[in-house]
């Protein structure tokens, strides 16, 4: 392979990065003027909608309940806490204990009869937006389980975003998971589950 | 008599009052000033309306290590009474088992304590190939115990890594997980799967282990030393870790006895009683180690036990590997074991006996047996009562956690609110194992 080695200085295109930091540093001290400041201006500022940058600040910021149900909770903190997975890279480390700071649950083992109306009041008291993630089989369709204690899927009783199957999913497959809640959460942070719940008229404020 | 006295819990005499139990003269040594001097100091007499406070701890407690929902009566921040509301996870596993074959009910069992699915594993499958009198393989039953110790030491780190946190040293959760997943990476080399691997059957093990498995299993076993050497270094001189877990939730050998404690709680009393030792399993007469024992039966007791018992896992997973037999993994038994694969496409016996097996599964002679074995948490045991035919009659666990949780109220009861969640910690409940 070719390396090609070139010189930084002066003379180099408006795109290298001395030259942009130059410009940074007269913008700061106020020297640039004219058509280079419209063209830095141009360069620098990204225009969005306010909904795009709230859905892209609730995407890298979806602060999961610490709520551990089963089996699946060990690998939930396994991703959690292993340095191997590392979740923070996504900004869904920041475990929180109440449920009124959460954003997103992650029901990470089998759901019991005695358990589900517990469950279902925690995510009563989460804030909306709210996310749920249904982690292995058991909380997605009872799995194995297929019995008189265990409630055959979580969302039976509240509306679940993203299923992730396995017994137990692999770290890897709940970080894959998590990346497409985010995908979700970017793409439309409502998700439309009221409609699909028939629960339009539940929203905690009248423009939510 | 009024609502208010009711709340309050303290009557002028027409209710006997909560606080007069015979436990109240016990608890009258444990004060606040416990924690700033180190030593027990006679408190002053509990003025006579104070309030009785009931907080409901749980399910939903970062700190419970599950859903454990303790129903706690305060008296400022000392823990009056304790009550341990289970059921939370209860999955119905026992039940069923009824209605499954013998070699399915492997995946079931693997799936209570889930931190110790090997040990789940080995009881029930113990206590089917004793109704079988089946004779497992030496290399399996080798094969078994560095699996049972790998799996002690994962359970182990773990329980370090969630234990530590509810102390706050929130370091011991990367450490402890970081070796931790290599152990997980050695059962998926050879098993496939990190957790509820169903890699020991009736009658031996799934698989042999693969190729470059030892010498990585012999890489993690020279590395853990050094790295529980790290985790002491970071725990054994810290001020606060050892004035949070010494002289706290001390018990007697004697109540932990009666309570049927099993396990490190025990050990950590001064008992020696581990069922390697006392009632050897899988070969394990064949291997030199120690039994870890504690002096007085408090938190860093229990602390101290179960780093131990990692390095003593440490040095029956070494021996184990030194004098790996050669032979077959798994009996030759087809009426039990599968047939190997290829032996289908050229045996029809082989081709019927899989079929049989598959479909049908083997049957089990009538009769009952008990086995216990020593899982990371005490006495597991498994009760099998066989009816004859391909399914159990009844399948019951004895759960070291669920006898041992019995012994949180004692240890909790008259301390601070925040000793219970140490003691909780210490004591490494695993809901799914008390639930079933």
């Amino acid at each position: 392979m070719e390396v090609v080695r070139s010189k930084v200085g002066p003379e180099q295109s408006p795109e290298d990065l001395r030259t942009r930091q130059l410009s940074a540093q007269q913008l700061l001290r106020g020297d640039l003027e004219g058509d280079d400041l419209e063209r830095y201006v141009e360069e620098r500022v990204m225009l969005t909608t306010l909904e795009k940058a709230q859905n892209w600040a609730r995407r890298n910021a979806c602060w999961p309940l610490g709520f551990g149900l089963a089996c699946c909770a060990i690998e939930m903190i396994t991703v959690i806490g292993s340095p191997r997975n590392d979740i923070s890279r996504f900004g869904a480390e920041v475990v929180r204990a109440s449920p009124r700071q959460a954003d997103m649950i992650i029901l990470s083992g089998r759901v019991s009869i005695k358990m589900a109306p517990i469950i279902r009041r925690i995510y009563d008291q989460m804030l909306e937006p709210k996310w749920v993630i249904a982690m292995g089989a058991c909380s997605s369709s009872a799995g194995m389980f297929n019995n008189y204690a265990v409630v055959a899927g979580a969302d039976k009783f509240l509306p679940v975003d993203v299923y992730i199957p396995g017994c137990p999913p692999r770290p890897e497959a709940l970080m894959y998971g998590i990346n497409r809640l985010q995908d979700k959460i970017a793409a439309d942070p409502t998700l439309g589950w009221r409609k699909r719940y028939q629960a339009e008229g539940t929203e905690e404020s009248p423009d939510a | 008599m009024s609502d208010e006295e009711l709340e309050r819990g303290v009557t002028g005499g027409q209710r006997p009052d909560p606080l007069a139990t015979p436990y109240r003269e016990r608890e009258r040594s444990v004060t606040m000033d416990r924690v700033a001097h180190g030593a027990a100091v006679e408190t002053a007499e509990r003025e006579p309306d104070t309030e009785l406070f009931t907080i409901n701890l749980g399910p939903h407690h970062p700190a419970t290590h599950g859903v454990l929902r303790l129903l706690c009566t305060l008296e400022g921040e000392l823990v009056r009474e304790v009550k341990p509301i289970i059921g939370y996870v209860h999955t119905g596993i026992e039940k069923s088992m009824e209605t499954q074959q013998y070699w399915k009910g492997i995946t079931f069992v693997e799936r209570m304590d889930y931190l110790a699915y090997f040990a789940n594993a080995m009881t029930y499958c113990n206590a089917v190939e004793t109704l079988l009198e089946e004779e497992v393989p030496k290399r399996a039953q080798y094969l078994r115990v560095i699996h049972l110790e790998l799996n002690r030491i994962a359970s182990h780190l773990f329980w370090l890594g969630t234990s530590a946190l509810d102390i706050g040293a929130i370091t011991m959760l990367w450490w402890a997980l970081r070796e931790r997943d290599h152990v997980l990476d050695l059962f998926e080399m050879s098993s496939g799967q990190r957790m509820h691997t169903r890699y020991f059957q009736v009658g031996g093990v799934m698989d042999d282990i693969p190729p470059g498995w030892e010498a990585k299993c012999r890489e993690f076993l020279d590395l853990l030393p050094g790295r529980l050497d790290q985790y002491e270094a970071l725990l054994d001189r810290n001020e606060i870790w050892l004035q949070r877990m010494k002289n706290v939730g001390v018990v007697s050998r004697e109540r932990l006895l009666a309570y049927g404690v099993t396990g490190p709680l025990l050990r950590a009393a001064g008992d020696p009683w581990d069922l390697r030792k006392a009632a050897p399993y899988s070969s394990y007469d064949e291997f030199d180690f120690k039994i870890p024992v504690g002096t007085i039966g408090d938190c860093y007791d229990r602390y101290r036990v179960r780093m131990a018992e990692m390095r003593e896992s440490v040095k029956i997973v070494a021996q184990a590997l030194d004098g790996l037999p050669e032979g077959p993994f798994i009996t030759t038994n087809r009426k039990v074991a599968l047939p190997p694969r290829h032996e289908l496409a050229t045996s029809m016996e082989a081709l019927i006996h899989h079929f049989k097996l598959v479909t049908e599964g083997f049957r089990v002679p009538a009769g009952e047996a008990y086995n216990a074995i020593e899982s990371p948490r005490g006495e597991l045991g498994c009760y099998i009562l066989a009816d004859g035919s391909a399914k159990p009659a009844r399948v019951h666990i004895r759960d070291p956690s669920f006898v041992n949780l019995q012994a949180l109220a004692e240890m909790s009861e008259g301390g601070l609110i925040a000793d219970m969640i140490a003691n909780i910690a210490m004591l490494d409940p695993i809901l799914g194992g008390i639930d079933r």
